[in-house]
């Protein structure tokens, strides 16, 4: 393949039990700023004070029942040359990021996610807006990827 | 005189250093010291005495010669610090590396690959300036990974630079032979070289290209987007302070006031000398009138450059360069975080010349030109008519360009400005499409460089467009990516 093109077929997706890592992260972060927001209901006691509440529970609501979705757009290739990543359904952003530009590879596993046996892969180039980052991998296949791309990245080096 | 710093053995910096680093506060607490025996001296003689002054008090006191012998001992051990500090501090340069080691107690030893060199600044501060000395600092890739060597002596100075140059840029040939200069004659060696331009003549096959003049640096601070910001500050309030009738508002001004004059004075010295010249190991930009600084940016350092103009500066023509580079120096000394700033100001000519510099491919490219003025249709691939909804003037003048070896961006039509990506330089590229652009079928383009004062994106691009510009631009990233040779400049030249 080469990199004139992008083959829509190509695409990885990620594990589909990241969805349940996603999920629980949402749930656990909507509850909370559910929480939060029934302050100014149930200790100032304002009129209006329903609102936040509702605003708050209902955005995390669209936000946890879009998550299967998010997670489906979650998609890596390795081309010949590079490594392209995407993610987002309202704001979709592709990024190709060259082998040679590699600094580092790093691998983390957030404690929910390693219940479900799943890794994280972070690809690191000298600009910090890369940001290139793989979630809900297998273990196994985080660290195939890993040394592939370590691999790949040492038999095209090239400077800053 | 001179001795090869370039042998590979340890070598030790200035012996001024101790003093120039450390020096002022002694000289400050000798001063200080001086000032009350006047003060005790001139009492005594007038006989107007003070038995209030704690230096009276302590002269007649049994404690007098304990003071005297600590303060001496303090003073003593402070100058075997310096002294010993100043023993230990030794770096050598390889064929491979510049390594510096320091420290009495707590060692350290810093390595710089020579092929990682991202620059290399030297900079006078004022003082050491008087006293012929240079602080030399080679700038590496990464925070705070910078090998810093204060202080040398000025010739001593350059000729370092040269042979770091040299060692890094891949020639093998020998260096050529240097004579010292110098007529033996300590004071005028050292006026003629405050009163040199902050460029050395022997190491320079060009002039400068951009001569500055004090009227167009003063009208660029005057007209610039900095003072449009104070009109419209002092405008408010005065307003303000009309209305609320509370003048108490205005003290608060001072200090601000100050600060503005400061900023103001700080940005007019720096630009007064600026020099930039091409040389055979990179480009060479100086700085400064009291305390001068003067970088060179070996070939293939500079990865991204923005040509912008503030908004009053459409009036006379004028624009300004800056560029990010993967190497800072740090920021003591003569205020160098403008360092990115590579041409204060200049006209269109000024510009085209810089750009020359640090961009010799795209010399005489007349993409360059239409990027700074240019209007639709001039070779650079313009926003779709339907992106007027969210670029309003600027949607003739928002346009993308791919040229041999390089990414042009040129946007916006009140504050016009020109980005420019070496391909070979760019880590990473992103496309973007929001909600509400994807209705309008136009997308945001992303280049990723390493962190500056330059932030290439442009938006509002056409969703086709952008997308096959992508593909074309990671490819011609990954192609000119692995063919690049700047790490050694001259290996293949």
């Amino acid at each position: 393949m080469t990199n004139a093109t992008i083959d829509d077929t190509a695409w990885q997706r990620v594990s589909p039990k990241y969805v349940i890592v996603d999920l629980l992260g949402y749930v656990i972060s909507g509850v909370m700023m559910t929480a939060v927001s029934l302050v100014p209901l149930l200790v100032f006691r304002w009129d209006l004070g329903w609102l936040p509440p509702v605003i708050v529970g209902a955005s995390s609501l669209v936000m946890i029942a879009l998550t299967p979705r998010r997670v489906r757009s979650i998609g890596y290739q390795l081309r010949d040359d590079d490594l392209l990543f995407k993610r987002g359904i309202m704001w979709q952003r592709i990024v190709a990021v060259p082998y040679g530009r590699m600094q580092l590879v790093d691998i983390n596993r957030g404690p929910i996610a390693r219940l479900c046996g799943l890794s994280e892969l972070k690809f690191v180039t000298a600009a910090a807006a890369s940001g290139v980052v793989i979630p809900g991998l297998p273990e196994q296949v985080a660290e195939e990827l890993r040394d592939t791309l370590v691999s790949l990245a040492e038999s095209r080096r090239a400077g800053l | 005189m001179n001795p090869n710093f370039t042998d590979g053995e340890w070598h030790r910096l200035h012996p001024a250093t101790p003093l120039l680093k450390g020096g002022i506060a002694l000289l400050a607490i000798i001063g200080f010291i001086v000032v009350q025996l006047r003060d005790e001296l001139i009492n005594s003689f007038f006989g107007g005495d003070n038995d209030e002054d704690p230096f009276v008090w302590l002269q007649r006191s049994e404690l007098f010669w304990v003071v005297i012998v600590a303060v001496l001992v303090g003073l003593g051990l402070g100058v075997a610090g310096f002294y010993l500090s100043w023993r230990m501090h030794s770096f050598r340069i390889t064929d491979e590396v510049v390594e510096v080691r320091s420290g009495v107690l707590f060692r350290t030893n810093r390595k710089g690959r020579l092929d990682r060199i991202q620059g290399i600044n030297i900079s006078k501060p004022f003082i050491p300036r008087l006293f012929g000395a240079a602080k030399l600092e080679v700038n590496v890739a990464g925070q705070d990974a910078n090998v810093q060597l204060a202080y040398l002596g000025t010739v001593a100075a350059d000729q370092l630079r040269a042979d770091i140059l040299r060692l890094a840029s891949g020639t093998r040939e020998a260096a050529p032979e240097q004579v010292a200069k110098g007529s033996g004659d300590v004071i005028r060696d050292r006026v003629n070289e405050l009163l040199a331009p902050e460029l050395d003549p022997a190491a320079l096959r060009a002039e400068s290209v951009v001569t500055m003049n004090i009227g167009r640096v003063i009208g660029s601070l005057l007209l610039g987007d900095g003072t449009l910001t104070l009109v419209i500050v002092i405008a408010g309030i005065c307003i303000f302070s009309g209305v609320t009738d509370a003048p108490v508002f205005l003290l608060g001004v001072i200090p601000g006031a100050i600060g503005v004059v400061s900023y103001y004075a700080r940005k007019f010295t720096r630009s007064l000398r600026y020099t930039i010249a091409g040389t055979p190991d990179g480009v060479r930009i100086g700085y400064g009138l009291l305390s001068t600084s003067n970088e060179t940016l070996p070939p293939g350092r500079i990865h991204a450059v923005q040509v912008s103009q503030p908004l009053l500066w459409r009036i006379p023509g004028w624009w300004q360069i800056k560029v990010n580079l993967a190497g800072k120096s740090s920021s003591n000394g003569t205020g160098t975080q403008e360092n990115t700033t590579i041409l204060p100001v200049g006209n269109r000519d000024d510009v085209l010349a810089v750009l020359a510099l640090v961009l010799p491919s795209l010399a005489g490219e007349p993409l360059l030109g239409h990027g700074l003025l240019g209007e639709a249709g001039d070779g650079y691939t313009n926003s779709p008519r339907r992106a007027a909804v969210i670029r309003w003037f600027s949607w003739r003048r928002n346009g993308i360009a791919l040229a041999d070896d390089a990414v042009l961006l040129r946007k916006g039509a009140i504050w016009r400005e020109l980005i420019i990506v070496p391909v070979a330089r760019l880590q990473s590229a992103a496309l973007q499409v929001g909600w509400l652009r994807r209705r309008l079928r136009v997308a945001t383009l992303r280049l990723h460089t390493v962190a500056g004062p330059v932030t290439p994106v442009i938006g509002a691009v056409d969703d086709a467009t952008a997308r096959e510009f992508f593909l074309s631009l990671t490819a011609a990233a990954v192609d000119h990516g692995s063919r690049d040779t700047t790490q050694r400049w001259r290996e293949h030249g």
